[in-house]
């Protein structure tokens, strides 16, 4: 260990700034999330009005709670990360700054035009073309500053966590760019460059590495930090985690298909995307177990730690959704689950569990340490950490029992050929489920209110820390 | 044609790919690979008030 710093300081603003932002918009993402479980439960909650109608808010509920919240955890946590395993300040400190504003004047423009009802109609790409440019521009600069910043890094080894962060940050780009190809008609209005069944491809091959390397890849670089960090044991086997990382690189491109299975898409595709799918499971487990067994042979860490609890259990959920995704992939299940709510569920088992558990563990790490506190209550975190873990499964467990419910009853056939149940018989057989993910939503959102509260009560007053960059560990 | 390329460049992908398990599995990359996992817990400030943190838990639960 060494006690020789260079003048030189790491850069925590950009990084303060975007893990605010993440606890503001977790709330107010999952927030209008509980307002649409509730709208689905009770419809007169729509009152009438358009811009407050569920489908007006569901796309601002998927923007804020996937490219808000989670989008402003990768950037605090990659900032950090970056600066930290490279042993060196971010490059270009404007650049960075812009990424921030650029990225919150995204945000707002989200929240003002998807309620107007301004939208390419594409999932988790609604937004309109001007709003696309930007984003782009932003996407740019933060390549730019993560990359610049590994440039002038001051030990000779990338850590993992970077490469992560940097294959989720190329692929995103790519993926935006390409999906978002798009022919103007007017300041809000465009039409997709492609057409039919290619514009469902593309839009899958899309949509599906927006799972695959903005909520999977980029969290697995948290995971590859926060974990050993948290624990303060090194990851269980670095040679897994980069055989990790290639894997899914070469495997997760392929798998988007399988959102369009028994469409037009040609078969061959779909097997194609099938299989892929069910390939995907050995790099997602291989990541799980190298995450988990990171513990190995401190597990009583478990007990006392809340942060480490939420990490690890981010990481079961993980393994638990990279388990179901490829069951659902195959075509024969699809044929069961699609169209229901049981991709709800998978989707929040995923995004509540491992995404929103891995952000809220990270954010408790970096929070106290970007103000030189110690966290202000660790037994709300405890609290936290409960509250959440109810909210989840009862939000998934709800939505299991109601989509294979919705599944069968549609399907269902009496001996002369015609429907057992008509549509609205499932509809109504759905509401007790849509209370209960109410309920449960309503559980994690009250988390997030109490690790606001937590992490204000810690930062109030504090100043925020300055940090100087230590001279790298000879060996 | 195109279709020939396409399957060539899928065995040649795939090629890399083993090449990169068997390059991470290698002895040699042992040594190397222990030091990068070592290198995200050696700058030390964070790694002190971490050790603070932890003990300063399990004194509460006790």
């Amino acid at each position: 260990m060494s006690d020789l710093a260079s003048s030189e300081q790491y850069n925590y603003k950009v990084v303060r700034q975007f893990a605010i932002m993440t606890i503001v918009w977790g709330i107010i993402g999952m927030a209008v999330g509980v307002t649409i479980a509730a709208q689905l439960a009770w419809p007169v909650l729509n009152f009438d009005l358009p811009w407050f109608s569920f489908g007006r808010l569901r796309p601002l509920h998927t923007n804020a709670v996937i490219f808000a919240f989670g989008g402003s955890a990768l950037f605090a946590t990659s900032y950090y990360v970056v600066q930290r395993t490279c042993y060196t300040s971010l490059f270009s400190p404007r650049l960075a700054s812009f990424t921030f504003w650029g990225w919150q004047a995204i945000i707002l423009a989200a929240i003002i035009t998807l309620p107007l009802g301004y939208t390419s109609s594409k999932e988790y790409a609604e937004l309109e073309w001007p709003i696309d440019l930007l984003i782009g521009a932003v996407w740019v600069s933060y390549a730019v500053v993560f990359f610049g910043t590994i440039v002038k890094r001051k030990v000779k080894h990338i850590y993992v966590a970077n490469w992560f962060y940097g294959g989720f940050i190329i692929t995103v780009a790519v993926l935006h760019i390409f999906n978002s190809m798009a022919l103007p008609v007017g300041p809000l209005k465009s039409y997709s460059m492609y057409s039919g069944v290619q514009d469902a491809m593309i839009q899958w091959w899309y949509g599906h590495n927006a799972v695959g390397f903005f909520l999977t890849a980029g969290f697995l670089g948290i995971m590859y930090y926060f974990i050993p960090k948290q624990a303060n044991r090194p990851v269980y086997s670095y040679r897994l985690s980069v055989v990790h990382f290639w894997a899914l690189s070469f495997t997760y491109i392929w798998a988007g298909p399988h959102h369009l299975h028994f469409t037009a898409l040609p078969d061959w595709t779909q097997s194609l995307g099938m299989v892929m799918s069910l390939i995907l499971l050995a790099p997602s487990w291989g990541g799980m177990i190298n995450g988990i067994m990171t513990l190995s042979g401190s597990w009583e860490k478990l007990r006392s730690d809340p942060i480490l609890k939420f990490l690890i259990v981010s990481v079961s959920f993980y393994g638990m959704s990279t388990f179901e995704g490829p069951m659902m992939a195959i075509k024969t299940v699809n044929a069961l689950s699609h169209y229901t709510d049981w991709t709800i569920g998978h989707v929040h088992s995923g995004a509540l569990g491992w995404v929103a558990f891995i952000s809220i563990g990270s954010m408790y790490y970096l929070i106290p340490r970007l103000f030189n506190r110690e966290i202000y209550n660790t037994k709300l975190v405890e609290t936290h950490f409960w509250i959440a873990t109810i909210g989840v499964v009862l939000y998934i467990a709800a939505m299991w029992i109601s989509g294979v419910m919705q599944g069968l009853m549609w399907r269902a056939i009496n001996d002369d050929g015609t429907l057992t149940y008509s549509f609205v018989e499932s509809v109504s057989a759905m509401h007790p489920f849509y209370v209960i993910r109410f309920l449960g939503g309503a559980l994690f959102l009250t988390g997030m209110v109490i690790m606001a509260y937590n992490l204000a009560k810690t930062i109030a007053g504090a100043k925020p820390a300055v940090a100087e960059v230590p001279v790298p560990v000879a060996h | 044609m195109s279709s020939l390329m396409h399957s060539i460049w899928t065995v040649i992908v795939f090629i890399v790919f083993i090449g990169i398990v068997l390059w991470a599995y290698s002895g040699r990359r042992k040594k190397d690979f222990d030091e990068a996992a070592r290198l995200v817990l050696d700058d030390d400030k964070p790694l002190s008030s971490e050790n603070k943190t932890n003990k300063q838990n399990s004194e509460e639960q006790s």
